[in-house]
């Protein structure tokens, strides 16, 4: 069984603002009915202000996928369309205390609901160029359609150049046959052949500088969210891909400590856009890096 | 009021005979059955004791025919690689659509290393094409696989024929009959079935145990190679306790056959047909004429199963789904996809599966915790408009892939 937060069964339970909206004036219906997940977001939209008055939703789904529904109407109620427009997937799942990577998709149906409602509420035509796959990595779920493309984008060639680019491999590491055999298939239409003993092609290139001063960045902009919740972050130091942080107030030593720095860490990974890891120091940190902490 | 448990056919209770026929074996009879001196010599005598029980229970010929696994999923690997392997100049194998993933995956794997696998379909009510079957016969396979019953659906294939039509062919012939035995009266000295896999933990024998028969002079590769244990099919030391406990387990199988056909049977029609009685848009699937006795199958229409998991659960009551959601996957399950069930019913399937410990009183519960929990779910579903799903539910609701 899915290890639900409570707050996405109670929002399973009790979905709130479920059923159809009369005078609903956007509506985005998306989803695939193959994958077992589909969703009707109903906007009522006050056109002078701008300002979603109410929101619906019906879901053809999975626990998650009525929950993130419901989570995505309570967070845009009240919000203007451009406000709502800059919700994304992870602050639905951060809504709900998380969700298990195979479920992730669940809160990207529900962003892609309200960018459909949003266009259909202007007129416009939404289309989504989002393809998903079967999931390969679980630690950070990552699926097969992102593997493959990122692979035939950047030329990749190892499991290690995938995990640089795209995480995939970066946890628990029981995914690398998968990732080998889609780098053989991919190689192969390229004319290549898959070879284990081929060297990684350098990360993406950005100075030194540049990329302390992304880190830094970074970790300033998630501050207030830990100084809310009586805790904060300092950054100690750069070690190669290792970057060691250390927390303090009510941060430290919590049990929501491995929760926090995966979310550090997926945040810096997708700002670096190279794989990193997050490591903790000082008193309380835990002796192993923040990839298993992620997975925990 | 206790939890109740309908998911059977994913593992049941060890029975409590079972259990305590097991606990000597992790204290004072700890030896090696291999072992010279008395302690192993005790040992050796209940494992013998136990290879008589499953060969009662499946009706093998000789007690050597009966190879004692770690699981299902090793029986059905060690035959189907044995056959390849004993017969290297085939490079074909047969199977069904709807098997397990012990046989599909392995099959898929194959293919990558060169092997052909021929997948033979089935009807909408999950019935083999026995003509497709036979068209794929040849002195290139080398071997035809066929699970005895569904363990989705419970669907009984016609495994002792599909083995006279095999042997014929001059094609070796296995059934993975996980879900079979035990449910169903099995003699396997008057078929031509070459080899059929068990596993213990579906008849309240523990997990981690699991049969391979293999009929006397079937051509065989061991999968494990080593110490000379099951006459050298399966090397490693026994499973002691767990082949007592599944010999103990295969004796009250036997002693409820008649039970599980009459009792067990008659509580799933109730369950069944109570709840088609009460909840619209919703049918049985799979060929519910010829299916276990403990299995029924439902599919409940524009709802997703894990929800109805959930909320089952919610109530104390166990079941498993054919959504994709339940499996992580992408896609419905893939029995209720080769049957051609559509995509709206398919994510909705439930299974209930019982057994002998299964109570009347247990059945009335779940026939009135499901209509309210499928009604209310109903509510939420962007396909449902009051009591009815909306006039052409897939051109109503359409919504772009995401």
């Amino acid at each position: 069984m899915w290890d639900y937060s409570e707050k996405v069964k109670e929002h399973f339970y009790n979905p709130r603002n479920a059923g159809p909206l009369d005078g609903a004036n956007g509506i985005g219906d998306v989803g695939s009915i193959s994958c077992g997940d589909a969703l009707r977001l109903m906007l009522k939209v006050d056109p002078d202000s701008e300002r979603i008055t109410d929101a619906h939703f019906q879901t053809f789904g999975c626990g998650s996928a009525i929950a993130s529904s419901s989570a995505l109407t309570e967070i845009i109620k009240g919000m203007t369309l451009d406000e709502a427009l800059a919700v994304s997937n992870q602050d639905i799942a951060d809504y709900l205390d998380g969700l298990p990577p195979e479920k992730m998709h669940c809160s990207v149906m529900g962003r892609e609901a309200l960018q459909a409602a949003v266009a259909n509420y202007r007129g416009e035509t939404w289309t989504d160029e989002h393809e998903e796959g079967a999931l390969v990595c679980k630690c950070f779920a990552i699926d097969a359609v992102l593997i493959e493309d990122t692979i035939r984008a950047n030329n990749l060639g190892t499991v290690e150049d995938v995990t640089n680019y795209t995480k995939a491999g970066g946890g628990c590491a029981a995914c690398h046959e998968g990732i080998e055999e889609i780098l053989g298939r991919v190689l192969a239409e390229r004319g290549e052949r898959f070879d284990p003993t081929a060297k990684a092609t350098p990360a993406p290139a950005m100075g030194n500088l540049a990329r302390i001063r992304k880190i830094e960045q970074t970790i300033e902009q998630m501050r207030p969210t830990l100084q809310r919740d009586g805790g904060d972050i300092d950054l100690i130091d750069v070690d190669g891909n290792r970057i060691l942080v250390s927390l303090k107030g009510a941060c430290s030593g919590c049990q929501m400590e491995a929760v926090t720095l995966g979310g550090v860490q997926q945040k810096l990974i997708e700002a670096l856009g190279e794989f990193v890891k997050v490591v903790p120091v000082g008193a309380h940190a835990h002796a192993h890096g923040s990839a298993c902490a992620t997975e925990a | 009021m206790g939890p109740i448990y309908l998911d059977n056919n994913a593992t049941t209770q060890c029975d409590p005979r079972v259990i305590d026929a097991m606990m000597p074996y992790f204290t004072e009879q700890f030896g090696n059955p291999s072992s010279m001196h008395s302690f192993g010599n005790k040992v050796g005598l209940a494992v013998k004791k136990a290879r008589a029980q499953v060969q009662t229970l499946i009706g093998a010929e000789h007690d050597s025919e009966v190879i004692f696994t770690s699981c299902g999923t090793e029986s059905d690997s060690t035959a189907i690689l044995s056959a390849l392997r004993a017969q290297p100049e085939r490079k074909e194998i047969i199977t069904s659509t709807v098997e397990h993933p012990a046989v599909l995956s392995l099959a898929e794997h194959l293919e990558k290393e060169g092997y052909t696998v021929h997948r033979i379909g089935v009807d909408g009510q999950g019935r083999i094409d026995l003509d497709a079957y036979r068209a794929k016969l040849s002195p290139n396979v080398a071997i035809a696989s066929f699970m005895w019953a569904n363990n989705e659906t419970g669907t009984i294939f016609p495994v002792e024929r599909m083995a006279e039509m095999a042997h014929e062919a001059g094609v070796m012939f296995h059934t993975d009959a996980v879900q079979a035995v035990g449910k169903l009266p099995i003699d396997l000295r008057n078929t031509r079935i070459d080899m059929l896999s068990l596993s213990g933990h579906k008849l309240h024998a523990p997990k981690g145990i699991g049969v391979l028969y293999l009929k006397r002079s079937t051509r065989f590769r061991p999968l494990l190679r080593g110490g000379h244990q099951e006459r050298g099919r399966r090397a490693g030391t026994e499973n002691v306790p767990a082949i007592v406990g599944l010999g103990v387990a295969a004796e009250l199988a036997l002693e409820h056959m008649a039970f599980e056909n009459t009792t067990v049977k008659r509580m799933r029609d109730q369950l069944q047909d109570g709840i088609l009685a009460q909840v619209p848009n919703a049918f049985a699937t799979g060929d519910v004429d010829n299916r276990l006795p403990n299995t029924a199958n439902i599919a409940f229409e524009y709802i997703e199963g894990e929800a109805i998991l959930l909320l089952l659960n919610k109530e104390g009551i166990a079941a498993s789904s054919g959504s994709a959601c339940t499996s992580g996957s992408l896609e419905p399950s893939h029995v209720m996809r080769a049957m051609g069930i559509p995509y709206t019913a398919a994510h909705g399937t439930v299974r209930f599966s019982l057994s002998r410990h299964t109570r009347d009183c247990e059945i009335e519960r779940v026939i009135q915790a499901v209509p309210p929990i499928v009604a209310r779910l109903r509510k939420l579903s962007p396909y449902w408009a009051g009591d009815r799903p909306l006039a052409e539910p897939e051109k109503a609701f359409a919504p772009s892939y995401a």
